[in-house]
């Protein structure tokens, strides 16, 4: 019997003792919103076989050693890469190597351009890196718009997939989709809200003594309202600036925590009137602490350094533009309320105790990390 | 509120986007190359074969290398450079060797039904093909196809000498209803030493300690597997067997003492994980999460082989059972091993889903398959499926 007919068969019962990781690329291509910046992380197990790293051959891959091959992996793994738009061909260039880690050891990373016309509606990308020396090589793609990112694998059998970037034109559609981002962020995000109501409750009423006196006139409570949401509009756009550049940095978890408390104490302010006539301060405050929750979810998008300015006013506009719709629904509503009898009771007091609740909820639900109301 | 700001400037500083970094220094360690790789060897077989491209006998020689080393190390990396050299050499006029070998990595990727088709155009080129023969058998058995897997269990005792028919027919049978008998024939068959080779022994034992635990008989299953493993050829399988077995044991010290260090597969990872869990031990968490990480780029790349583990690893590690169960039933359709059928059960009982487990029960009523374990959590089942 031949020697190899042996490992056959413990192939055979080995199956079970499922494997190590097996070889993927992990590639991205984001639009800036000037260009695509490319990022290809590469195994350097895979790159010592296919370029050659370990040069005195000790069995381990320094950072000298990657340097010096530097310019040896950017032009074979470029040369295996293909990226065109609307069938025309886009210059890649190198920028350099840095390294990470993932879960089956280190990586290169090299940071490339693709110079591609701004107004291409449709990518190919043609991926054909390392096949030819590992079959089971993938190459795990995405494509990162501010509108969305895109997932695919390329494998030996589909090396070429073509991307549609339909609406994709230039500055304006990129900061469309970013105010519709904002928009979306603001209603879906009930404490915002609900931290602004709050503070618009009483916007009609004056306290007068231990008693709520209806404001007599409209400008009065238009510079009111006015006063409140221009100063939540600064405080939180500035803090949403400074977050996104990274400028600022507080753990997520106590910023959502110090939001929970932000709505409580707005709403508490309606039952205890501490602060009738400085609510704008309030507003500021707090707004503050709101525009860094804000800008989490920019910070999830991970944009590049280049597209953040854009990516910003887009989100922030957005944001804005989302309350405003909010508060033109919402003060008519206020005004006639209190106009009516029972609007200090019913919807100041009892109202506002109900808001209360629910921040409190939240506050012990972020603070504590644990999870009371059903999501 | 300027001063807060200005102070949480000072505290925290700008944070950094990515975790990719360019290395200080020159000297700074990268990446280890796998040490039992036999990197150098295999160096020189390919530098040869780029010499001569059209060697095929020379190209095969890698594959089969890659292959051997992919096995020990259970490392998928190794078989898909065996692919890689394999594939072009079979779509022009194919031996019965290479489909053989293409099979062999079609089912190392739970590609049953590729390899079947394989098997069956080797062996009509060659009816006497060995190692087309043992394959075919263990992808039936794994299948849960114990008749198939018997007759061509059954050729291959008539066509080879030596051990490996022999184990194959009584692996068989044991898991169809007559596991004591085929155990006490293959305890009298191992002990009398012959030419096997390494490879051979370390398997017959593996098989032997597993149909021991099956039974019951923990002393000599440990034993068996000690003498598996003290043949010294290092091998995931048996490794992950007694792994296995130490936990089941709650034997959790010396599992963590037998698998220092063999991180990079996926199986091992998981039973050291699983044990320094128990242990409370530092690094569990950290390996709960490179685990975590490999089974997401497996789902991305649509890699289904290891929907086993993954099973065990939401089951045991996350407390997960209703995903631990979507992903062992999904398992079991493709492969139907003690350890499939164990870990659907659990999972099953886990989420509290009894009828997900009448499946496994039917299979084990119809084919006789014994396990104590098995049983045991059959008894649990009892009455509580419709």
């Amino acid at each position: 019997m031949r020697r190899w007919l042996v490992f056959l068969i413990l192939i055979g019962v080995s199956c079970a003792a499922s494997a190590h990781k097996a070889s993927d690329a992990y590639l991205s291509l984001t639009w800036s919103g000037e260009r695509w910046v490319g990022r290809w992380d590469m195994a350097l197990r895979d790159l010592q076989e296919a370029v050659g790293l370990d040069q005195d051959d000790d069995g381990r891959i320094t950072s000298r050693e990657l340097r010096e091959r530097g310019d040896a992996v950017a032009a074979h793994a470029l040369s295996r890469l293909g990226i065109s738009g609307d069938g025309r061909a886009c210059r890649l260039d190198g920028e350099g190597l840095r390294v990470d880690e993932h879960s089956d050891g280190g990586y290169a990373v090299l940071d490339f351009r693709a110079d591609c016309p701004a107004t291409v509606r449709q990518l190919m990308v043609d991926y054909r890196w390392f096949f030819e020396f590992d079959a089971r090589h993938r190459g795990l793609f995405s494509l990162v718009r501010p509108s969305g990112a895109r997932s695919a694998v390329f494998s030996p059998e589909q090396p070429t997939q073509t991307f549609e970037l339909a609406g994709k034109g230039g500055v304006w559609p990129e900061l469309a989709a970013f105010v519709q981002e904002g928009m979306t962020h603001i209603w879906a995000g009930y404490d915002h809200l609900l931290f602004l109501l709050s503070l618009l409750l009483p916007a009609a009423l004056a306290r007068d003594g231990l008693t709520w006196r209806r404001k007599a006139n409209l400008a009065e409570i238009g510079t009111d309202v006015l006063a409140v949401v221009t100063a939540f509009t600064l405080a939180h756009s500035l803090t949403l600036a400074l977050t996104v550049w990274q400028y600022l940095a507080l753990p997520s978890r106590w910023v959502e925590a110090a939001i929970a408390a932000s709505v409580a104490v707005a709403a508490l302010n309606n039952i205890y009137a501490w602060f009738t006539e400085r609510r704008v301060w309030l507003a500021f405050g707090f707004g503050l602490v709101h525009g860094m929750g804000i800008a989490g979810v920019l910070l999830d998008l991970a944009l590049p350094k280049s597209g953040q300015a854009l990516a910003l006013l887009g989100f922030n506009l957005g944001v804005e533009l989302g309350q405003l719709v909010i508060i033109a629904v919402a003060l008519p509503l206020i005004y006639w309320g209190s106009r009516q009898r029972y609007y200090p009771v019913w919807v100041l007091k009892y109202g506002s105790t109900g808001i209360v609740g629910l921040a409190l909820i939240w506050l012990v639900e972020r603070g504590l990390d644990v999870a009371i109301l059903p999501s | 509120m300027r001063y807060v700001l200005l102070t949480a400037l000072l505290v925290f500083g700008p944070a950094a986007l990515g975790q990719a970094f360019v290395p200080a220094g020159d000297d700074r360690v990268l990446e280890v190359l796998p040490e039992r790789g036999g990197d150098l060897q295999l160096r020189a077989l390919r530098e040869q074969l780029r010499a001569t491209p059209d060697d095929r006998a020379l190209a095969l020689q890698l594959v089969e290398r890659y292959i051997a080393l992919g096995r020990a190390e259970a490392d998928p990396r190794y078989f898909g450079r065996a692919e890689a050299v394999l594939v072009p050499l079979v779509r022009s006029n194919p031996s019965a060797e290479m489909l053989t070998l293409r099979a062999v990595l079609a089912q190392n990727r739970h590609d049953f039904s590729a390899a079947l088709a394989d098997l069956r155009r080797a062996l009509a080129l060659r009816p006497r093909l060995i190692g087309a023969w043992l394959t075919q058998a263990a992808i039936h058995q794994v299948q849960g196809r114990y008749p198939e897997a018997l007759q061509s269990c059954l050729t291959v005792s008539r066509l080879a000498a030596g051990w490996s028919g022999r184990v194959c027919v009584e692996s068989v049978l044991a898991d169809s209803g007559q596991l004591e008998p085929a155990y006490r024939r293959l305890v009298a068959l191992l002990s009398v030493a012959g030419p096997e080779s390494a490879d051979e022994r370390q398997w017959a034992w593996t098989v032997l300690a597993e149909m021991a635990e099956r039974l019951g008989d923990t002393g000599a299953a440990e034993r068996h597997y000690r003498r598996a493993l003290a043949i010294g050829r290092l091998s995931a399988y048996p490794l992950a067997g007694f792994a296995d077995f130490l936990l089941d044991r709650q034997r959790y010290a010396e599992v963590l003492e037998l698998l220092t260090g063999e991180q990079r597969a996926d199986g091992l990872l998981l039973r050291l994980a699983l044990a320094e869990r128990q242990l409370g031990h530092s690094e569990a968490e950290g390996h709960r999460r490179t685990l975590a990480a490999r089974f997401a780029d497996s789902r991305r790349r649509g890699d289904t082989s290891h929907q086993g583990d993954e099973a065990r690893f939401e089951l045991q590690l996350n407390s997960e059972p209703e995903q631990a169960l979507a992903l062992a039933a999904a398992n079991w359709q493709v492969q139907r091993e003690p350890r499939d059928a164990r870990i659907l059960l659990e999972a099953a009982i886990a989420a509290g889903k009894f009828d997900a487990a009448r499946d496994v029960l039917a299979f084990l009523a119809r084919t006789g398959l014994e396990d104590v374990r098995l049983r045991d959590l059959a008894a649990q089942l009892a009455g509580r499926t419709t």
